[in-house]
């Protein structure tokens, strides 16, 4: 007697069985039914069909019987929602029911079926589920508002539920306070700027207490939500600290790395000189190891927080070394991030046993963990200085052994050593030439080939072994045809006697026979530089190369304290930014630590290095995008995967030009008012997509507007505040933030550049996208002189209008690129359309009424502005100010209606009139384009007619 | 050259537009799909709107490559959803997320899963679900309200959903009464969520299990790279009523990093380092703890071995012997040796003193059940392998992993002092059991 057989039945018919064991009178055949159609479902069979047969069943007393068919209720009520209704009446009498267990089971079902019209009936009961009387019932209704502001976000707020929600933050029962913390923070995530979870010093110690009552699940939610509180100053942050670290005991790892959280970020506020941060440092390790005895899932992503955990403050697990080696049974996954963690880890005191374990798993089975723990052996040379030579000795042992990609790694990473450490390893060459012939893998090859090229004096056949390099030039990679196109330059610079013939082959393979443009730029430049000033050539292809940096893969200052505070994350586990995991328009807050109180100390140096022998910053290893780094072939760290990447708010969707530009200029705080749909004519289509990118364009009508009174105003144009364009963390350290101006006629493009990086940046460029309007630089970025570390520079770019045309999503759209000496970044920008109306849009009186008439009714669209205090003299004036012209006026009933017109950089005019009522706040903007000048601006649907 | 052209690939941006991925607001586990080993779907449960069974292709794939059915990342990104797996019982528990979720969250909840289907139907197996299907979905449903765990203590969900029994099917089907609870659980909002009220035995006893396993690693020479405690104290508490118990320790001071049932009162802990707790009923984890490296861990094997090739020739050489090392004195039992020899092995020709062997040759895999080890007849397993011909010398040095058990020890030197009941008048059984065990124990070769 098991459920199996509800499997059997697979002949044609069984729908039809079923449908009649369903409408029997028997209730025991009934419920075995019901149980069939059950187990269809969770096998994936469509039982749909059967609907209104399964709700019949519902209004039964037996309970197994009522779940079963609200299991049923919950997969297909969203496929039949006129059925759906039928339920209704059942649920509501069901949240009546004395039985809390079955109030409960009503409400908590009824707020699974997604379908608008039962959402209507579910607002009465629950607003009495969530004051009920039976903690069971309210907890249950906590989530209910969770899943009905899902549905219908609108409906809860109107029905005050949020309210009702943030009152049971102070439930006396722990359980409904955990789901009602849960329940807020769910709803907190699509409103990013709300203050709903609205923490203070006494909310904050109702969720304490709660948290010491509550299920783990409920610890879980209310340590995420303490996480994102701010204390008000170190004592407060203390006695959450000391209320929380209990939870490092739990046994649930969640809770565990939750509570770690909390604690990482406050600790941040502490001075470190207070014993107690002391002994929070000492109450972390524990509870870390521990997570790693558990099973392996768990394992991998507490390795993958324990990764940033030791990079933000390495003296935690600094003793802990030994429970990062690996056993031969991990997880591919696990070893892998345990060999991350080791390098970390390693420092003069412990090298020596680590690298007796890097050795042992050079020789385990997994092709993939070999390779990196050979990397890491040389990781582990160019961080400890003091284990050089050891790492080298181990790196030729393993050479001997001539397992190919064991052999290839290590040549790999000797080239790195002999970057770090010139001219102390040398000896060791003459091994590594040896096993040129089994070189096959591109990266390996251009490795060796660097190496001879390097010390092509030192090596007495280094010309015929580049010569055997050069005989298959065109089948190698171009990494490989690079770096032989450098080493033979070296060498001929080197000994130029006997190599001449060498460097004219193979300056002739890259300029004359190589489809490749990187190739052929490098060696023009080469032969360039050897045929006019042989001495200026040595003195750049020979120069001193920079530092490598001691530590790889290092995460960005500024995204590390993010991801810290973001520990047990999703963004934790990927190292990404958690913008990157949520929808862009909701307005991702960037989290940060804490300032620290009291010990001077400023939160843009984070303390990384601590532990570590040298306190220096670590210098970063320039990748591709320097030119002289690449005439020096420091290129060869591993190729650092740049995306670029776009700021999310600028990912608005399709936003129509003049919809969104004029939204804006119409003011910023149109959107989302109902009113914007009473348009005049066609009602725009386009507009609802505009209306939440609105506050995303700067500037415009709008806000030349705000600002109150506006006497004093400058009749200037209005300049938005800068905005970010491009975060520090997706630039590698290079933060812009910018915004248009239009000053005596001439667009410019206000930047302020700021490095948050640790090296100095140079060499500023910036290019634009084809673009809507032809805007171009009409100059090159003036960036004089070096951006140094945590320096800001602000440049003013002109901009002319006369670059290539192209029509861009939404119009006003910008996209940029710009260089450094790092890399380059791109991102994307939206000018508010105000910058390019042009000074003489004033048009003739005669010629405006005379276009005026010609304008097709289904040419104008219509806005509102609210809330602007200025008399139509004042507005004209300003307006003025931004090259919108009032042609004439007229009084009609009380109301001033302003003609208006503007011309735009490409010659578009465009036609307004504007009403304004007297004692009402509410100016109506009407605007017109000709419509044979339609096509050049915009998509036909477009709101705004010139 | 600051000035090169630098034109910003639209396309690129479009591409990375639809890379990012957009996760709608509905939080938490979202949908769950048992996979079994021949990667079927066999089980989907839904909590919001129906997932397709296609994302799972994406798991499928992570599947394929992965070289040890092990061996697939428990989180897998795909371009709407996160899947979060976890392996149990040969069976993928593929959980379906949308949106931020802790992944620690979802793996904790995917275990509680597991544990309570093994509670349930004694073992967690793919018939046995499917055999159960119903009560799992009524389960499922119960741990979970809109992704959000509901109850997940085994002792309420059984006062809402009785685990099937061949008596209860029996019964219910005479009387056609049913299994699911009419009641609300009772300790569903008390101050003990952990325990039903109105508990009654006529025999009252406790028992706990001191159950410590040994992880380390051990290198050729014979030295112990890393060796730590995995301890757990697990009990069987069947007491009426409200029973207050404590349990104090002979030597607490070992344990300093420890994780309580929730029932543990951690303020005692603290001051007086005794565990004081009301018990859940039945069979429950009080307490588990780690003894970490930085303490002396007695290693109680030892392990001589010569597992060597020779260069051109096609035999091995394998020789291993077990012994005794630090055991105070109690035997070692259940020993069993398991080594993963070179893909280059073709066969193992060994001669167990005791025990016996096998050597799979296709796996490779040689395990050797030894069984007791008797100190003054050490157990050793000599002979030769044979390679494939022309094959030259294998590079990898395989690994030798070692099962034993000790009874009526915990290594770390961990003892209960006494055990003592409040709150009850009787005067239960009690009774306080001791076992050593090898976790993760390898020697290196």
């Amino acid at each position: 007697m098991t459920d199996s057989k509800y499997f059997t039945t697979t002949k044609k018919g069984e729908i039809f069985e079923l449908k009649a064991e369903l409408n029997s009178d028997k209730k025991e055949k009934k419920k075995e039914a019901v149980k069939k159609v059950i187990a269809s479902m969770t096998v994936g069979k469509d039982v749909s069909a059967l609907f209104p047969d399964v709700v019949n069943c519902m209004q039964t007393d037996n309970l197994e019987l009522k779940k079963l068919v609200y299991l049923y209720l919950m997969n297909y009520a969203k496929s039949q929602p006129d059925m759906a209704i039928m339920a209704v009446n059942t649920f509501v009498k069901d949240c009546e029911d004395l039985n809390p267990l079955i109030r409960a089971l009503a409400v908590r079902t009824m707020g699974c079926i997604r379908v608008d019209k039962i959402t209507e009936y579910l607002c009465e009961p629950l607003r009495k589920c969530l004051k009920d009387e039976d903690p069971y019932v309210r907890k249950t209704a906590a989530v209910c508002v969770a899943k009905l502001h899902d549905i219908n976000a609108q409906l809860v707020e109107d029905q005050g539920f949020l309210d009702t929600l943030k009152d049971l933050i102070s439930d006396s029962n722990p359980m409904v306070v955990a789901n009602a913390v849960a329940a807020l923070s769910e709803i907190a995530e699509s409103h990013p700027n709300s203050n709903l979870l609205d923490l203070n010093p006494q909310t904050i110690n109702k969720l304490l207490t709660a948290l010491n009552e509550c299920t783990e699940w409920g610890q879980i939610f209310i340590l995420d939500c303490l996480a994102s509180y701010l204390p008000r100053d170190d004592r407060e942050s203390q006695s959450i600290c000391e209320r929380v670290t209990p939870r490092l005991s739990h046994a649930n790892s969640a809770v565990v790395l939750s509570a770690v959280k909390v604690l990482m970020k406050f600790m941040e506020m502490l001075p470190k000189d207070l014993d107690y941060y002391g002994t929070l440092l000492k109450k972390l390790a524990p509870p870390l190891v521990t997570l790693l005895s558990a099973e392996p899932e768990l394992q991998y992503v507490a390795l993958r927080n324990i990764n940033l955990i030791v990079q933000k403050r390495p003296e935690i697990l600094k003793h802990e070394m030994k429970v990062f080696f690996v056993k031969y049974n991990d997880p591919i996954y696990v070893k892998l991030e345990k060999l991350d963690i080791m390098i970390r880890l390693a420092s003069q005191a412990n090298i020596a046993q680590v690298l007796a374990e890097l050795k042992e798993y050079a020789t385990e089975v997994d092709v993939d963990f070999v390779r990196k723990a050979v990397r890491a052996i040389g990781r582990c040379a160019i961080k400890v200085e003091q284990s050089a030579e050891r790492c080298v000795s181990t790196l030729l042992d393993l050479i001997q052994t001539k397992v190919n990609y064991v052999v290839q790694e290590a040549i790999v990473v000797i080239k790195d050593i002999f970057r770090k450490y010139p001219n102390k390893y040398e000896s060791v060459i003459a091994t590594l030439c040896e096993n040129l012939d089994s070189l096959d893998e591109p990266e390996a090859r251009a490795a060796m080939i660097w190496i001879v090229g390097e010390y092509a004096e030192r090596i007495d056949n280094a010309d015929e072994l580049l010569e055997s390099f050069l005989e298959g030039f065109h089948d190698e990679s171009t990494q490989v045809q690079l770096q032989l196109l450098t080493a033979i330059v070296k060498l001929f610079l080197k000994k130029p006697t006997e190599t001449q013939e060498l460097v004219q082959q193979v300056l002739s393979l890259a300029t004359q026979d190589s489809d490749n443009p990187d190739l052929r730029d490098r060696g023009y430049i080469y032969w360039r530089l050897l045929s006019t000033d042989p001495v200026a050539a040595k003195e750049v292809v020979l120069a001193e190369k920079p530092l490598i940096s001691e530590e790889t893969d290092l995460i960005e200052p500024t995204l590390l304290e993010e991801l810290i505070c973001h520990i047990g994350t999703l963004a934790s586990v990927y190292h990404k930014p958690p913008s990157a995991f949520v929808e862009g328009s909701r307005g991702v807050q960037h989290k940060r630590l804490p300032p620290r109180a009291g010990s001077g100390e400023s939160t843009e140096s984070p303390d990384v290095g601590q532990s570590g022998p040298s306190e220096a910053p670590p210098a970063v290893i320039p990748s591709q995008g320097d030119l002289l780094g690449d005439l020096l072939n420091l290129d060869l760290a591993p190729p650092t995967a740049t995306v670029p990447s776009v700021q999310p708010s600028m990912q608005m969707g399709a936003m129509d030009l003049l919809g969104g530009g004029l939204d804006s200029l119409l003011g910023g705080d149109i959107g989302g008012s109902p009113s914007m749909g009473a348009g005049l004519g066609a009602a725009p289509a386009a507009m609802p997509a505009s209306l939440g990118g609105a506050p995303a364009v700067g500037g415009g009508l709008g806000d030349l507007f705000d600002l109150g009174g506006g006497v004093g105003m400058p009749t200037g144009s209005y300049v938005a505040p800068k905005t970010v364009w491009l975060l520090a963390m997706k630039a590698k350290g290079l933060e812009i933030s910018g915004t248009f101006a239009r000053r005596g006629g001439i667009i410019q493009m206000d930047l302020s550049l700021t490095n948050k990086a640790m090296s100095v940046m140079t060499d500023f460029a910036i290019q634009f996208n084809r673009n809507s309007f032809g805007l171009a630089p009409a100059g090159p970025l003036q960036v004089l002189t070096p951006l140094s570390p945590n320096q800001t520079i602000d440049v003013s770019l002109p901009l002319s209008t006369s670059g290539p045309v192209m029509k861009m999503e939404p119009l006003n759209n910008l996209q940029v690129a710009v260089k450094n000496n790092i890399d380059v970044f791109y991102f994307s920008c939206q000018y508010p359309l105000s910058l390019l109306f042009v000074e003489d849009g004033k048009m003739d009186r005669q010629v405006f009424l005379a276009t005026w008439k010609d304008i097709p009714n289904d040419n104008e669209a219509q806005f509102q502005i609210k809330d602007i205090h200025l008399n139509s003299d004042v507005a004209s004036n300003k307006l003025q100010g931004s090259n919108i012209f009032t042609i004439a006026k007229r009084t009609v009933e009380g109301q001033d209606m302003l003609y208006q017109s503007v011309k735009l950089t490409n010659g578009i005019w465009v036609l307004a009139e504007m009403r304004i009522q007297t004692g009402n706040p509410n100016y109506t903007w009407m605007c017109w384009r000709r419509p044979h000048v339609r096509e050049c601006v915009s998509q036909n649907d477009s709101p705004v007619i010139s | 050259m600051p000035n090169h052209p630098v034109p910003v690939p639209s396309s690129v941006l479009a591409a990375l537009k639809n890379k990012t991925i957009h996760l709608s607001a509905a939080k938490m586990i979202h949908s769950l799909f048992l996979v079994n080993a021949s990667g079927d779907i066999f089980l989907e449960k839904h909590w919001k709107s129906v997932v397709s069974r296609s994302v799972c292709d994406y798991f499928f794939e992570a599947l394929e490559r992965a070289t040890e059915p092990e061996n697939v990342p428990p989180v897998i990104p795909t371009p709407h959803h996160y899947l979060i797996n976890v392996l149990r019982h040969r069976i993928y528990f593929v959980a379906v997320i949308q949106s931020e979720v802790p992944p620690l969250f979802v793996i904790e909840f995917l275990h509680r899963v597991v544990d309570t289907f093994q509670d349930y139907f004694g073992v967690c197996t793919e018939a046995a679900i499917k055999d159960n299907v119903v009560v799992v979905y009524e389960l499922l449903e119960e741990m979970l309200d809109n992704g959000f765990p509901l109850a997940t203590e085994s002792n309420i969900l059984k006062e809402l959903i009785k685990p099937p029994t061949i008596l209860r099917t029996v019964v219910n089907t005479i009387t056609g009464s049913t299994n699911v609870g009419e009641q609300l659980p009772t300790g569903q909002l008390s101050v003990v969520p952990w325990r039903r009220t109105g508990v009654k035995y006529t025999n009252n006893e406790a028992y706990f299990d001191v159950i410590e396993e040994i992880d380390a690693i051990i290198d050729k020479s014979g030295s112990t790279i890393t060796a730590e405690i995995q301890g757990v104290i697990d009990a069987c508490v069947k007491l009426t009523g409200m029973p207050d118990l404590t349990l104090s320790f002979m030597n607490p001071r070992l344990l300093d990093d420890v994780s309580f049932h929730p029932c543990v009162r951690f303020k005692r802990w603290e001051a007086e380092r005794i565990l004081s707790f009301i018990p859940p009923d039945g069979n429950f984890r009080l307490l588990s703890y780690h003894v970490s490296s930085q303490n002396l861990v007695a290693i109680p094997v030892y392990v001589k071995h010569n597992i060597s090739f020779r260069e051109g020739s096609s035999q091995g050489r394998f020789e291993l012997t077990l012994g005794p090392k630090q055991t105070m004195g109690k035997a070692v039992e259940s020993v069993l040796v398991s080594s993963q020899l070179p893909r280059g092995v073709l066969n193992a020709n060994l001669n167990p003193s005791q025990g016996t062997y096998t050597f799979d040759p296709v796996t490779k895999l040689l395990s050797w059940d030894v069984g007791k080890i008797n100190p003054q007849k050490l157990p050793s397993l000599k002979g030769s392998m044979s390679l494939q011909a022309g094959a030259s010398k294998p590079d990898e040095n395989p690994t030798i992993n070692i099962q034993f058990k000790i009874q009526q020890l915990a290594i770390s030197g961990l003892k209960v002092n006494r055990l003592d009941m409040y709150g009850e008048k009787y005067k239960p059984f009690k009774g306080i059991k001791y076992m050593t065990k090898a976790g993760k124990f390898q020697v290196r070769t």
